[in-house]
């Protein structure tokens, strides 16, 4: 845990890890906005092929992606058992009061099954091929834009990137807290839910106390180097390649597609 | 010229009633010359740490003056001295604004607007400066508390200051990471001609200095070479400070009755021992 890869990124060369993390962001959003416009299996067929496509392009390993959906496991259970029973149809197999199943049911809760996995796979794949570092700067450079009504995107980015940078230093010190609190007697493993959740009081406690010491001497460290004058530049700036280009017209092909799709061939089914 | 001037300086912390931890600086006298190595030392609470925060403006002195080169230090030229006098503190932890070892380095350089190939150029200066060139893309929480510090060094260097204070930044680290610190200081110093200010209470990090300032209860006290500072013994433990473990060794040989001289070099001591031990047999 204590890399800036805590988390979930998984370090690879290949083609999506050196796509722009704009470009990545973006991505996932075209592709969010597509299964939702995608109105029939076809259209998300072609939204699965899309993503196996980028999966077969990042290298990671086939577990790594399942083992994203097992996390939203519960959710999709939950959804696929409650649009099975609730949603009515013409064709009933099976009905007890408010209760059953129908043809359509069956159709729609796996309609909406797909959806969400394929909606957990492209936001992991994201985390997975991406840095965090390189998440806030490709999320500071897509809110730049912002800067026109004068919000503080300079400083926004500055707040990620320290908070990203204290996530390691802070885990450590939780940790040191704890053992420092287990030595006292301190019991965090056993007890009901409510007295495992009071026991970390006494972590807490301390742990926001140095944190804040830490962030008034953090502010005056980066005083020492000049912080707060009027001008800053970026030292590293973001560049499109050949493969976002490729990239960006591969979204913009899958919208185009689920639309027609959409038009064409109607609802489910 | 000086480096750096403290002119009838004044500053006070907390109310001395309430605070335990209050204290204050009168009249406070100091100076610096250009390429000096100056070790300050003090037991806590005597004003050394003040005394950096004061010389580049994050603290602001309650009256007299502070000239850098014979610069007033004012509200208006805080980012001009701030570039001539960088600062490096204590905790290791507590420094460094980015993950990655050169977005670290550069913040200082992307903070006065510098040009990019200008703020790369200074990176590579300062990562080879502080002998870290190989570990520019790692990880800054991955990185030892020597190296960590190496790094909050090399952030400062980025903005090329003649004077450099280090403001108990071996504190924190192991014996190897304070060696590791005080080599790139020396270095700094004789190679780059940084003027240095060492805060420090480790007395054998003070022998390598070109002169010593001890103070105590916001006063400047004693003022000399190491070598002077360190003979009156009985002066600095009256100062809560400890005395370098050569010179602890000297003087209880002496008090065992051998006539050793004061010496801080340990060589010249064994020489003497050994001169001792011919006689007595």
């Amino acid at each position: 845990m204590k890399d800036v890869a805590f988390g979930q990124y998984y370090p690879a060369d290949s083609f999506v890890h050196r796509l722009d993390p704009r470009l990545k962001i973006l991505f996932l959003i075209a592709y969010i906005v597509a299964i939702f416009v995608a109105s029939n299996f076809y259209g998300l067929a072609l939204c699965a092929a899309v993503l196996i496509l980028a999966v077969a392009l990042s290298r990671l390993p086939v577990g790594k992606v399942f083992r994203a959906v097992r996390g939203a496991l519960i959710l999709v259970i939950f959804t696929a058992v409650i649009n099975l029973l609730f949603h009515s149809g013409k064709t009933v197999y099976w009905s007890c009061g408010i209760l059953c199943i129908s043809k359509e049911g069956i159709l729609f809760s796996a309609y909406l099954v797909i959806r969400l996995v394929l909606l957990v796979i492209c936001s992991s794949l994201l985390t997975y091929t991406t840095t965090p570092v390189a998440l806030t700067d490709g999320i500071e450079s897509l809110l730049t834009p912002l800067k026109w009504i004068r919000f503080p995107v300079h400083a926004l980015a500055l707040i990620m990137s320290i908070a990203l940078r204290m996530i390691p230093t802070l885990m450590e010190e939780t940790e040191r807290i704890k053992n420092a609190q287990k030595a006292r007697g301190a019991n965090f493993e056993s007890g009901n839910p409510l007295r495992r959740v009071k026991a970390f009081i006494p972590i807490l406690v301390p742990l926001l106390l140095s944190a804040f010491r830490r962030a008034d001497e953090l502010g005056d460290a980066m005083e020492a180097r000049c912080y707060g004058g009027k001008k800053r530049v970026k030292y590293k700036k973001l560049r499109f390649s050949w493969r976002d280009l490729l990239a960006a017209i591969l979204a913009a092909a899958l919208i185009a597609g689920v639309v027609l799709l959409r038009v064409y061939l109607g609802e489910i089914v | 010229m000086h480096a750096l001037e403290f002119r009838d300086v004044d500053f006070s912390y907390g109310d001395p009633s309430q605070d335990a931890n209050a204290f204050r600086i009168r009249k406070l006298n100091f100076t610096v010359e250009e390429g000096e190595f100056v070790a300050v030392l003090g037991h806590n609470g005597s004003g050394k740490s003040t005394l950096a925060r004061l010389a580049n403006g994050i603290l602001t002195a309650d009256g007299g003056e502070i000239r850098v080169f014979d610069t007033v230090l004012g509200e208006k030229n805080l980012f001009e001295i701030r570039k001539q006098v960088g600062v490096v503190f204590q905790n290791p932890d507590n420094q460094t604004v980015a993950s990655i070892v050169e977005d670290d380095v550069a913040f200082g350089a992307e903070n006065v607007a510098l040009p990019r190939e200008e703020i790369g150029r200074r990176i590579d200066f300062a990562l080879g400066a502080v002998g870290m060139r190989e570990l520019r893309g790692a990880t800054v929480s991955r990185l030892s508390g020597g190296q960590k510090q190496r790094v909050a060094i090399a952030g400062v260097l980025a903005l090329k200051p003649r004077i450099m204070i280090l403001d108990e930044s071996t504190a924190m680290l192991d014996p190897r990471g304070r060696k590791e610190i005080i080599d790139v200081v020396l270095r700094l110093n004789k190679e780059e001609k940084i003027t240095v200010v060492l805060v420090t209470h480790f007395m054998e990090e003070a022998l390598l200095a070109d002169r010593a300032v001890v103070m105590n209860r916001g006063d400047i006290v004693m003022q000399g070479a190491p070598s002077e500072i360190f003979a009156r013994s009985d002066e600095l433990l009256a100062y809560n400070l400890a005395l370098p473990r050569i010179a602890v060794i000297t003087k209880s040989l002496r008090e065992g009755g051998m006539s050793v001289k004061d010496t801080l070099d340990i060589s010249s001591l064994a020489d003497e021992i050994a001169g001792e031990l011919k006689c007595g047999s």
